[in-house]
């Protein structure tokens, strides 16, 4: 005990050791990022540095319109062979006019060149003009001339070595601002770009929470533990996904077709839509009573109820396309004849493509969700009704489809991909493989025994949450660019996937991170499990989903400003392709837009942070 | 009639919450559960609604099998149950009314619900039995403003929207001062006396015991180890139950 008080020469060592460890890896660092100075002192490196820095000093956001006066004089470069010396030409000397002395040189030589009567206190360029024409644009050299107050002045030329016989030119350009100042194109161009890039980020953070909702309360362990089921009810709610889906498919689109083939007048469309909830809520209202008869119903009855509710869903889709067809029709008209305010048309017709497409798949997995929840129900029923021994053998044979159903289907998505071209490796093998592991976790469970598929449900999530999570919005953007063509649709949904992916696992460290207190008061009252979450998961998560939801949205901001860089749309497009054409002063108003909408962003979720918790 | 049989409960990790209970209850009995801080009183009053799932053991309530009721029986079995928390378990950002509607949502029809839509007789009910914990006029104030007193009669509130035939009172009055206490008991035994729901309630103060129990039934390490009337609870019992070293207070 007394030793390790004393330093001993091993501990002294052993730091030592560890400290010089230490700069060898911080020097191998210094190699590998190759940190130099000297480059740093290079003298053409601090000019274009002094250069860049003064451009981006000065955004290209405002500027004057000018007016120009422009003035040639002539000079012959060298002075002509026979000696002669070229008189200047005849000038008006109530105009603007330039003299030179001398009126002839060699290339090289330096000579004065003299304004006069220009307007007081202007600049401009003092150039060469090679070339008889002096009309010519062709221009050389880098002198500026500046006006005193008389409009007068004198700058010393170096003659540029360009020899000719012909009579050439030097120009005077001098500017003068006109006029209040106004923006610049860049400054027009920006402010698009930039407002393009606020509604990426907002539309990506609308669809991404609202997706990632759901998904987070799969990926919440106290929500997901308690959830067992037995074998036979897991395998029919399985089974009842791929069957619902595809029944639902294709339900929804005989749907739709029977609505293309009733019409698309607007008249019809406003009909349909009108009529179609109510409908629905006659048949909601007769086949879901508020309050459940502690008899149960009899079979006749729910069946018919079944019934009603079926034609309440299929009226349901109707009722979608034909707000879909009249978002289009009506949204095609107001585009044409709103003018200015034509983009509320485009919405409305974004919008009604959008419900077109999304319905039938939303129609798929409805139908694949509802039939897996019906069929797991029966499965329930059955655990607890039926003897073990007949539950044994129902058991083997639904697991058993069951595995090899989900094995095949993934053995078909790996065909897909791969394009392997071997029915024995995507097809048999795994439809084999996953039979036999049903059968085997079957035949080794007990029949009545409820298994943890909360738990198994967690980890898929869980690990395909992650795995998405570790890929940038970047990269994303990089495989959407080529799915929807470069814009900004492409940034959206990558924000929108990851702010997807991302979201649901913050929001379900909150869900798991609840009092469990009116978890059980709930459950208590004989509440179902969804019932629970809505009445005493959602309303405790409420703050942390829209703080995190904000946070998010800072988030978005900042990404969807650099994700034009990929061909992603938004303000960095524009930025990447100033900066490629040194045009810093360009650049340079981008940056500064970007600097103003993440402050501002910034600002306004924190005072709407604090308001709403 | 509420018959516990043999009631076993052990956790996860081994440790032996009950320990072989047997006693029954009759309708209408006020009974106290009385034993030291995880003497197992809180996990014999949730394995009775299955909040917990007991290890072995039956529990018949008027002769139905609580203990084998499968998913959607238990959702029959607990609405008739209503339940009252020591940390009244109330959802704090929910308006009271909420929290007392909460308690419909073993009668109402799930997807209706879900959008928060009760039956208009519902509402109106909730108002009433507000009024009768008194404090009807705090229905549209969020839980959280209130004190603790008041959200345990929202708690009760809550338990008797459930129309309940047996009331779990799981140390009501625990974290209350000693007045609101007596308040709290008062509506518990109102509740039990007029309206002759059966009331289970874990106690810690004697003196609430013998004042409004019936009977009462203690519990020393999961064990059932006293079940008789209060006040044959004297200085030996006492110490049975509490162990050796313990000292009666109030």
């Amino acid at each position: 005990m007394k030793n390790n008080k004393k330093a001993s020469p091993w501990k002294s060592l052993r730091v030592g050791l560890i400290a010089l460890l230490c700069m060898v890896v911080l020097a191998y660092g210094f190699q590998i990022t190759r940190v130099d100075l000297q480059e740093l002192r290079s003298e053409s490196r601090q000019a274009s540095l002094i250069r860049v820095i003064r451009a981006l000093a000065k955004p290209d956001i405002l500027e004057h319109d000018q007016v120009e006066e422009v003035v040639n004089l002539p000079i012959y470069v060298p002075c002509p062979e026979d000696g002669s010396i070229p008189s200047g030409p005849e000038q008006d000397k109530s105009e603007p006019y330039l003299a030179v002395s001398p009126t002839c040189a060699s290339p090289g030589d330096v000579v004065q060149v003299e304004g006069f009567n220009f307007a007081p206190y202007t600049e401009g360029p003092l150039r060469f003009v090679p070339g008889s024409d002096p009309d010519n644009i062709v221009t050389l050299g880098r002198d500026n001339a500046e006006t005193d107050a008389d409009g007068h002045f004198i700058v010393d030329m170096e003659l540029p070595n360009r020899p000719s016989d012909d009579v050439q030119y030097i120009r005077a350009t001098l500017r003068r601002n006109v006029g209040a100042p106004h923006l610049t194109q860049t400054a027009h161009d920006t402010w698009d770009k930039i407002v393009e890039t606020v509604f990426m980020a907002l539309l990506a953070t609308v669809f991404g929470t609202m997706l990632a909702i759901p998904l987070s309360f799969i990926a919440a362990r106290n929500l997901m533990a308690p959830v067992r089921s037995p074998l036979a009810s897991i395998s029919l709610s399985v089974l009842g996904w791929p069957i619902g889906i595809v029944v639902g498919y294709m339900a929804v689109r005989w749907v739709g077709g029977l609505s293309a083939s009733i019409g698309s007048t607007i008249w019809i469309n406003v009909a349909s839509v009108v009529i179609s909830p109510v409908l629905i809520a006659f048949g909601l209202s007769w086949a879901l009573p508020q309050v459940e008869t502690t008899t149960s119903p009899s079979i006749q009855l729910r069946l018919a109820r079944i019934g009603v509710l079926i034609l309440a869903v299929l009226v349901g889709f109707y009722g979608l396309f034909q707000l879909a067809s009249l978002a289009i029709n009506s949204g095609g008209m107001l585009e044409e004849t709103l003018g200015s305010f034509g983009f509320v048309g485009y919405f409305l017709f974004q919008l009604g493509d959008i419900v077109a497409i999304i319905t039938p798949a939303l129609g798929a997995l409805a139908v694949g969700g509802t039939l897996s929840s019906v069929l797991g129900r029966i499965g329930q029923r059955s655990s607890e009704k039926m003897p073990v021994s007949g539950l044994k053998i129902l058991n083997i044979i639904l697991a058993t489809v069951t595995g090899a159903t989900v094995l095949g289907l993934l053995g078909q998505l790996v065909e897909w991909m791969y394009q392997i071209g071997q029915p024995m490796y995507t097809l048999w093998i795994p439809l084999s493989v996953g039979g036999a592991s049903g059968f085997l976790l079957a035949l080794f469970t007990k029949a009545k025994d409820a298994l943890p598929i909360g738990m198994v449900i967690y980890y898929i999530t869980r690990t395909f949450l992650n795995a998405l999570r570790s890929v940038e919005a970047l990269v994303m953007a990089i495989v959407f660019v080529i799915a929807v063509g470069i814009g900004p649709f492409a940034g959206v949904l990558a924000l929108g996937l990851h702010t997807i992916v991302s979201l649901a696992k913050l929001y379900s460290e909150q869900v798991e991170s609840i009092m469990t207190g009116p978890l059980e008061a709930v459950a208590a009252t004989g509440a179902n499990r969804l019932q629970t979450i809505v009445y005493a998961v959602v309303p405790q998560i409420i703050p942390p989903y829209i703080s995190y939801t904000m946070y998010r949205w800072d988030i978005n901001v900042r990404m969807s400003t650099i994700i034009g860089f990929v061909g992603g749309g938004g303000i960095g497009f524009l930025l990447q392709q100033n900066i490629n054409l040194l045009n810093y002063r360009g650049a340079s108003a981008q940056m500064l837009a970007i600097a103003v909408v993440v402050a501002t962003m910034d600002y306004i979720s924190s005072v709407l942070r604090e308001r709403t918790i | 009639m509420l018959q516990i049989r043999n009631l076993t409960k052990i956790y996860e990790g081994g440790v032996k919450a009950l320990d072989n209970v047997s006693f029954e209850v009759a309708d209408n009995q006020f009974l106290a559960v009385i034993g030291l801080s995880g003497s197992g009183k809180s996990t014999l009053l949730r394995c009775i609604n299955r909040l917990i799932e007991p290890t072995e053991g039956q529990i018949l309530w008027n002769g139905e099998d609580i203990t084998a009721a499968s998913q959607d029986e238990m959702r029959r079995i607990r609405r008739k149950i209503g339940m009252v928390f020591q940390h009244f378990n109330l959802v704090h950002r929910s308006k009271v009314i909420t929290n007392v509607l909460a308690g419909r949502l073993g009668y109402v029809n799930p997807a209706w619900s879900l959008v928060n839509r009760f039956p208009k007789e519902d509402v109106e009910k909730a108002i009433l039995q507000l009024q009768r914990v008194g404090i009807a006029e705090k229905a549209y104030q969020r839980a959280d403003e209130l004190s603790g007193g008041q959200q345990q009669r929202v708690g009760i509130a809550r338990a008797l929207m459930q129309d309940p035939e047996m009331i779990l009172a799981d140390e009501p009055v625990a974290s209350l001062d000693p007045v609101l206490a007596h308040s709290i008991m008062t509506y518990l035994e109102d509740i039990n006396k007029k309206d002759g729901v059966t009331v289970l309630c874990s106690l810690h103060f004697l003196d609430l015991v013998h004042r409004y129990a019936d009977r009462a039934i203690a519990l020393n390490e999961g064990k059932l180890v006293f079940d008789g009337l209060p006040e044959q609870i004297d200085d030996e019992k006492f110490k049975e139950i509490y162990g050796r070293d313990a000292e009666r207070v109030g």
